[in-house]
């Protein structure tokens, strides 16, 4: 029986749901981003690209938590899944972070006169970077399947735990960052132009969401890989 | 208990290092040349700020090279043997207590063959030196863990400084904030935030490789 391609089955709606929410978040995010009217600042249109430069840093640091906590799982249950997803986890975060510096250095050259500034907040997006490059080649040097799933989630442990000191508490110590979101918590931009939030929020939660569900394909991927193989 | 087991575990460390002198005799040279490479090299460039930034990489390096052998020299069957009489925080804290003591030796050393070099640009040595300890306690239980890492992992030589380069940098970062300051000025109070992070990295590290080692060693 063919089957039209626009129904959807009410069981797979009620399992995916979330992915049509990203879809449509991130459709009225990038229709909203360029049409909305935006407030009057110094750094005129570029301020659009608040609604796609700050969502890869959401991502990436809804990855790496993802990742640092099912890291924990796996010392806890020792359960291949949950390394998977751990490494796939960290996969996509790795994307958003390169993303969210081709973005930002677009940005930055724009606001600032040059692609990279010495600043605490770029830094630790870099160093963050350059911490879970270095978990990819340390999980690459080890062939013993349990032996790699094991070491990972204890570097990985480590590594996000000092990360997080990194850009998370040393940038209000010193207090010489130029850029934005210093003032209010690094998650909510507080003094965000009423106008700007109506597309804001609803983006950061599409690019959430659509890391979870490029993760989810991705897990789903290993995981047949791995039947393949055995 | 525990601390008995530390205290043989230290001695072990100990009597092995000066049984095999080769070995802190080689991360003695590295740093006197290391040193003296610089100096010749920076010859009419030292201003506090290069001085600093020198002092702390050139620790780094050694630190790196001085504990990433902690745990290669220790073969499997000799882990099988510490398997059975030891506890595995037992032999982490053990490691990390002995590079301690590497550290401040090495640290002081380098201390002084710089101001023996260079000058002694620092004002205000008691937290200079209350940095250098700190320091010291820092990179040896950070450094310690990565070694327990890379030495699971098979024949990749710069393993050891591509894990520990990036999570070191918190450490090294407020460090050289601290010892910024102590080249500037006699006053403490600037660096109180500075301290407290240090601290907190510190305790937060030395937890971390209580709780994950014993994951590290059993295969």
């Amino acid at each position: 029986m063919a089957r039209n391609i626009f129904s959807i089955n009410q069981s797979m709606f009620k399992r995916d749901w979330w992915k049509y929410l990203s879809g449509v978040l991130l459709l009225y995010a990038i229709l909203g981003g360029f049409i909305i009217k935006i407030p009057d600042t110094m750094i005129g249109e570029t301020i659009r690209n608040l609604f796609f430069h700050v969502g890869m840093w959401f991502g990436m640091f809804t990855m790496l938590i993802t990742g640092f906590i099912f890291s924990l799982r796996y010392l806890h249950k020792f359960d291949e899944n949950e390394d998977i997803v751990a490494v796939e986890a960290v996969n996509v975060g790795l994307m958003f972070g390169f993303l969210g510096i081709f973005t930002g250095m677009i940005w930055a050259n724009f606001t600032w006169g040059a692609p990279w500034v010495k600043d605490p907040k770029l830094n630790g997006a870099a160093v963050g970077l350059f911490i879970y490059l270095a978990y990819m080649i340390l999980r690459g040097s080890i062939d013993d399947v349990h032996k790699r799933a094991k070491v990972g989630a204890v570097y990985n442990i480590f590594a996000f735990i000092l990360w997080i000191v990194f850009v998370l508490i040393l940038p209000k110590l010193s207090g010489e960052s130029i850029h934005p979101g210093k003032e209010s918590t690094p998650i909510l931009p507080v003094h965000l132009d009423p106008a700007l939030r109506f597309v804001f929020y609803p983006a950061m939660v599409g690019w959430i969401l659509l890391g979870f569900w490029i993760m989810n394909i991705r897990v789903r991927m290993r995981k047949i890989k791995l039947k393949i193989d055995n | 208990m525990l601390g008995k087991e530390i205290q043989i575990l230290v001695g072990k460390e100990i009597r092995l290092e000066l049984k095999q002198k080769y070995v802190i005799n080689g991360i003695l040279l590295y740093l006197l040349s290391t040193i003296f490479v610089t100096y010749l090299a920076f010859e009419n460039a030292i201003t506090p700020e290069t001085w600093n930034s020198l002092f702390w990489i050139i620790l780094l390096f050694v630190a790196v090279n001085g504990i990433s052998k902690s745990f290669i020299q220790e073969n499997s069957a000799r882990y099988l043997y510490y398997y059975t009489i030891v506890s595995p925080q037992a032999v982490v804290l053990s490691k990390i207590i002995y590079n301690l003591f590497l550290m401040a030796i090495l640290s002081m050393l380098s201390f002084g063959f710089f101001v023996l070099l260079m000058g002694n640009l620092v004002i205000n040595i008691p937290l200079f030196l209350f940095a250098l300890f700190l320091g010291s306690l820092g990179l040896s239980s950070i450094l310690t863990m990565v070694a327990a890492i890379a030495s699971r992992a098979s024949h990749n030589f710069s393993l050891m400084a591509i894990l520990s380069f990036p999570i070191v940098l918190p450490l090294l970062a407020t460090l050289m904030k601290i010892s910024r300051t102590a080249l500037s000025t006699m006053d403490w109070s600037g660096t109180n935030g500075f301290l407290a992070i240090l601290l907190t990295i510190n305790i937060a590290v030395v937890l971390l490789a209580y709780l994950l080692f014993p994951y590290l060693w059993k295969d």
